[in-house]
């Protein structure tokens, strides 16, 4: 295997990296500040499918197909906020249970979208295609062996943007009175309460960042690697980003670091037709990859001690 | 303390909660400079009442004046506004954010957009110093001592520019040395110009430290007085409602022989420190064995490994002869050993089944409850029944949820499945925690009863009170060993205070 | 009659059938806004389910694999434990019983038929046990792992269809005999030619089963007790993980004989299949409109069918996109689990009635 392979398969790792990594992002703002998000993959769906309608409508209405990619970033955004404070008022105002709002949000999203998408495109289950993100490379860089592969050509901005979040997750949530206030309302919600820091509105505000950057990596799959939206496009990435987040310890460097890992696994699976041996492997063993990785790596993990203390429980001021 | 403005002053203060008033027409003057002292027993109303002068409850009635204005203090920012500031019974610290995190966490100073740490820092060095409060600005909460996280509380309230200070129950978690050094505390920060709030049901620590007493009982004022024209004996008296006796009372103990034999017990936590360090411990039948000493010197390590909950690594626990250690709990159970666990509704009840259900918790599986893997209704009702009324634990019935009971009625309940297993080693852990006298009373009768019986029990509890005057003899942990052992009626708080800090001085060498 | 009539406005009564009318009024709103008509629409519906015998008989076919799963999700909900892994698990099992049914041909029907719902059973126990032994043994967090095991399963079933055994040239696997079906037919030609089969009648005894063991047995008072406290019940001498294990099998063989069901009462053979079928997850929805109890979940997996296989019908008639239904189950579902909302608007209803805590 030569130095452009490895190149291409890291290339490939980041691209099925890249909405892991948003979403595992929007998985540690809600769950740092104590509201479990099991319904990443809803608002995935929902993300890839805001992408998919509105990069349609925007490339027929005349925009270049980037701009239209970007228009789809953007609706991706506003209804992944949208339907979150759906998960927000059931979990954190009307106390729900948390794991089951977020599962009846996947529910929710798997069929609304469907709907919708039969009822605009004449019954179709998948979107019109749409042009989506092109691939661009970055002039000089992309020269250097093995790295210009790996990272400055034929890379999406998708990408780029993911790695940008990663940083600026770290940043707000270690160096900035808002992530402090936002992780002490999951960890100890009544000390934050008796200094003042609002618990409701730093998890309302969470839950929608969450909303927010998990809608971005659907619309990310949507506008890069699939060009249409289907009923099959998100599959289960929601929930591998939420192991990646765990196997991360919620911590943004972390789980950037998973999400890259589940990215690998999934890339994979286009490569391996280069090895002699794989030929033997059932093509089914192939698929199930990224899913049996999450497992091993789940149980190799060190216990969940590193989640946030109040991870999961609605805050009631009146138990005092 | 003349005609001067009262710094605090609450104006007839009602709060209503669903069935209950817990305030009633609560009025109280809080002067400049003065240490107030809250007097009342679990549940008469002390915490609502501080809760609302902090902000987080808001008062049916009544007014609220500070420094003569009246306010509405309807959160606790507002209550810092004014400079009131709360240092709870339970630490609301953030366990792995620093000490100066936790201090600055809703004020944080900012540089641009980050947290300006190093000021922060150093603001906390300063507040330390002026006030005395030893804390590290950089440790972590879940790494320091229980008598720092406190210091930690107060500096966040003076960090806050509080003027006013109230203390919820300060005292429940320190040494007597810790005490000492918290008194200390207080009258530096009154020399300073606060004005302090002190809630507590110690009455030891109201005649040292207070100036004036207002007590309360079933949500109203008793009586405020002034402490030193006051004695111990009144306050209780006013307190309950009647005459209190401090003193237990019991017959001599007649202990036979060793019912419980701990030696060498050693066990290792994760990290590989042992929390169990070569104890040894004797219980007699017949006999109240009372272990004293500061939470998380292995106390809990312990029961777990009486019980059958924690592996041990070497020595042995034996009852009556047969050895117990790491045996399975419900081994351990049957060969006689009954625990009332100190958290009752973490580990004594399922507060989700009925009464009934929580009665045959640990007989169930056993014949006549269970036949032919059919649970047999009749017979799990019919045992339910016997012990309520034998135990006076008050329910509408014994299918009500345990979660409806009161705190006192659920450890009744716990006590009653316990005690009516005929142990031969009875350990209760925190058995009074959070309960009002009447049930407090209760408790330590039934384990003097038992201990009449000719049973073993073994007290373990961080109300030293209760261990000197329930324990016929007092076993004092530290650091995972038995460090001493004194009678009660020939020792101290002072002298136990040094054993379970870890100072090896013995009776008899003791100076004041 | 006082005391049927305090039993039917129950709060576990009333909230799911309020959170049910407001599912469907929801519903409603949003044919609107998609032009439908919305009684149109549902009248279309409750036709197809109730016209005739015939689709009477394929809606209760419907039903019968929902009972499971719903049964499976609701066992384990009562042990503390979510079992997100019913897809897996139903799939896992059909597999077991399809690989009996075919490659065990030559015994006798009373044999050969309940050893094909044993396999089916037991490999989706097995299946849902590796999520309990993680989560047991290890911590991990059985929903992640038993999404995961979802989709291993899935593919885990094509391998095994497409390895062992496939009908050449097609992408289903042979059909299994005939003394391993269980498809009842002088019943099914009682209901129209609809393909009922013995598996219903094998659900509601499980169903009542459930009740018997979680409430009058020693064991379903542990699963019980570990449920609602793994502490309290560990210091009363319970074996917690154990029982961890135990939940999550009894669970996984309810959802696996589900999938038995299946193919050896309804198709007699399995499809190499592109995609997750969904019955284990709408068996979640089903067992939480019933509020995991058994007969709870029979009611919702009632509702359920009635609605799915009814929505064909609202798009045959009435031109809605079957989705709809979707939308309709899933807000139920919301409603349920967020009964604040219901509460709230039911709160004029309730200042009649107070409750009374014991102090």
């Amino acid at each position: 295997m030569d130095l452009l392979t490895i190149g291409q398969i890291i290339n490939t790792t980041l691209v099925f990296a890249t909405a892991l990594i948003f979403a595992s992002l929007g998985g540690i703002f809600s769950e740092k500040s104590g509201v479990t998000n099991l319904g990443l993959e809803g608002f995935m769906v929902f993300g890839a499918f805001a992408a998919g309608i509105a990069a349609h409508y925007a490339q027929e209405a005349g925009m270049g197909g980037t701009t239209s990619a970007w228009m789809g970033i953007l609706f991706a955004v506003v209804l992944g906020v949208v339907v979150s404070l759906i998960h927000a008022v059931a979990s954190i105002t009307f106390k729900a249970d948390q794991i089951i709002s977020g599962i009846v949000i996947n529910f929710l999203a798997a069929g609304s979208t469907l709907y919708l998408v039969k009822l605009l495109f004449e019954g179709s289950g998948d979107s019109p295609l749409v042009q989506g993100f092109s691939k661009f490379d970055v002039p000089l860089l992309k020269d250097i062996p093995l790295l210009g592969e790996a990272f400055f050509k034929n890379v999406y901005p998708t990408t780029y943007l993911a790695v940008l979040f990663v940083f600026l997750t770290y940043y707000i949530m270690y160096k900035t009175p808002f992530g402090l206030r936002l992780r002490s309302v999951g960890e100890h919600p009544s000390a934050a309460d008796t200094v003042g820091v609002k618990v409701r509105r730093y998890r309302y505000v969470a839950v929608m960042i969450s909303g927010a950057l998990a809608a971005i990596g659907g619309a990310a799959i949507t506008l890069t690697t699939t060009g249409t939206f289907s009923h099959n496009t998100v599959s289960g990435q929601g929930y591998i980003a939420i192991a990646a987040m765990i196997f991360g310890k919620w911590n943004p460097i972390g789980a950037f670091g998973a999400a890259v890992f589940f990215g690998f696994s999934q890339a994979i699976r286009n490569y391996v037709q280069l090895f002699e041996w794989s030929q033997s492997i059932p093509q089914e063993i192939i698929y199930m990859l990224p899913y049996l990785l999450t497992i091993i790596v789940l149980v190799a993990a060190v216990g969940r001690s590193s989640a946030p203390s109040a991870l999961g429980e609605p805050y009631d001021p009146g138990k005092r | 303390m003349g005609a001067a403005t009262p710094v605090v002053e609450l104006k007839q203060i009602t709060k209503r909660f669903p069935g209950i008033v817990a305030n009633d027409a609560i009025s109280l003057q809080l002067r400049k400079g003065e240490i107030h002292a809250l007097l009342g027993e679990n549940g008469a109303g002390k915490s609502t009442l501080m809760n609302i002068v902090f902000g987080l409850y808001q008062p049916d009635e009544g007014s609220i004046e500070v420094n003569g204005k009246p306010v509405i203090i309807d959160s606790p920012n507002k209550a810092i506004d004014l400079g009131i500031g709360m240092v709870h019974q339970h630490f609301k610290l953030v366990q792995p954010f620093t000490v100066t995190e936790n201090i600055i966490l809703g004020s944080e100073p900012r540089k641009g957009l980050n947290i300006n740490y190093k000021k922060a820092a150093a603001e906390v060095q300063r507040l330390s110093e002026q006030y005395g409060l030893k804390v590290n600005p950089h440790a972590k909460i879940h790494d320091i001592s229980v008598g720092m996280q406190q210091r930690v509380e107060i500096v966040k309230t003076l960090y806050r520019g509080a003027d006013i200070l109230i203390f919820d129950e300060p005292t429940a978690v320190l040494t007597p040395q810790e005490i000492k050094e918290l008194m200390v505390i207080m009258k530096k920060l009154v020399a300073e110009g606060k004005s302090i709030i002190l809630i507590t049901h110690k009455l030891k620590e109201i005649m040292e430290i207070s100036d004036t007493v207002t007590i309360i009982r079933r949500g109203k004022v008793i009586d405020s007085v002034i402490t030193s024209e006051t004695n111990p004996n009144e306050l209780a008296e006013k307190m309950v409602g009647r005459n209190v006796t401090f003193k237990v009372d019991k017959k001599p103990a007649t202990p036979g022989n060793n019912v419980l034999e701990v030696s060498k017990l050693t066990a290792k936590n994760k990290e590989g420190i042992s929390v169990l360090n070569e104890l040894n411990l004797n219980v007699r039948a017949g006999e109240i064995v009372g272990i004293a000493g500061v939470d998380g010197n292995g106390q809990s390590e312990l029961i777990e490994a009486l019980t059958g909950l924690r592996k041990v690594d070497s020595g042995s626990i034996r009852l009556e002869g047969k050895e117990l250690s790491n045996h399975s709990p419900r081994h351990i159970s049957e060969s006689g050993v009954a625990h009332i666990p100190e958290d009752r509704h973490k580990h004594g009840l399922v507060l989700d089944f009925s009464v009934s259900e929580n009665i045959v918790l640990e007989s169930y599986y056993k014949a006549p409850y269970t036949r032919k893997g059919f649970l047999n209704f009749d017979a799990i009702k019919k045992q339910a029944k016997r012990l309520v009324e034998a135990f006076d634990v008050r329910t509408p019935s014994i299918e009500t949820k345990a979660r409806s009971l009161s705190g006192g009625n659920q450890q009744k309940a716990i006590i009653a499945r316990e005690v009516d297993k005929n142990p031969e080693l009875l350990i209760a852990a925190q058995p009074t925690r959070g309960l009002d006298v009447g049930a407090i009373e209760f408790v330590q009768k039934q384990l003097i009863a038992q201990r009449d019986q000719g049973k073993a029990v073994l007290l373990i509890s961080f109300e030293l009170d209760e261990i000197i005057n329930v324990s016929d003899r007092i076993a004092v942990i530290y650091e995972g060993q038995i460090v001493g052992e004194v009678l009660p009626e020939e020792t101290n708080d002072r002298e136990l205070g040094l054993m379970m800090a870890g100072s090896t001085q013995k009776r008899g060498t003791v100076h004041e | 009659m006082n005391n049927v009539l305090k039993w039917f406005t129950r709060d576990s009564f009333i909230l799911p059938i309020v959170a049910i009318i407001m599912g469907l009024i929801l519903g409603g709103i949003v044919m609107l806004i998609g032009g439908y008509n919305p009684i149109e629409a549902y009248s279309a519906l409750f036709t197809k389910v109730f016209g005739d015998m015939y689709n009477f008989g394929e809606a209760v076919r419907e039903m019968t694999p929902l009972i499971m799963t719903g049964l499976a999700f609701a066992f384990a909900a009562r042990a503390g434990l979510f079992n997100i892994g019913g897809e897996g698990q139903f799939l896992v099992g059909m597999t077991a019983a399809t690989f009996v049914g075919v490659k065990f041909a030559g015994l006798p029907i009373y044999i050969h038929a309940p050893l094909a719902l044993i396999a089916g059973a037991v490999f989706g126990g097995l299946w849902a046990a590796i999520a309990g032994y993680l989560k047991a043994a290890r911590g991990v967090n059985e929903v992640i792992s038993s999404i995961m095991l979802n989709w291993i399963g899935l593919y885990l079933a094509n391998l095994i269809v497409r390895q062992f055994l496939l009908l050449k040239g097609e992408n289903r696997s042979v059909d299994i005999s005939d003394t391993a079906s269980i498809s009842l037919t002088w019943l099914s030609e009682l209901m129209g030619n609809s393909r009922v089969h013995m598996g219903t009648l094998i659900a509601l005894v499980m169903a009542v089963l459930f009740y018997i063991y979680m409430w009058k047995t020693k064991q379903g008072y542990e699963i019980r007790a570990v449920g609602y406290n793994p502490n309290a019940a560990e210091y009363a001498g319970m074996h917690v993980n154990r029982n961890i294990v135990k939940a999550m099998f009894i669970s996984g063989m309810l959802a696996g004989l589900g999938g038995a069901f299946q193919v050896l009462g309804v198709f007699q053979y399995q499809t190499v299949m592109s995609g997750s079928p969904g019955t284990g997850f709408d068996g979640i929805a089903v067992a939480l409109i019933g509020l995991n109890h058994p007969f709870g979940v029979l009611l919702g997996a009632l509702l359920f069918g009635t609605l799915t296989y009814g929505s064909a019908g609202m798009s045959f008639a009435a031109d809605v996109p079957p989705e709809i239904i979707r939308i309709v189950i899933g807000s139920i579902i919301f409603f349920i689990a967020a009964q604040g909302i219901v509460r709230w608007v039911l709160k004029p209803f309730y200042s009649k009635r107070k409750k009374e805590k014991v102090l």
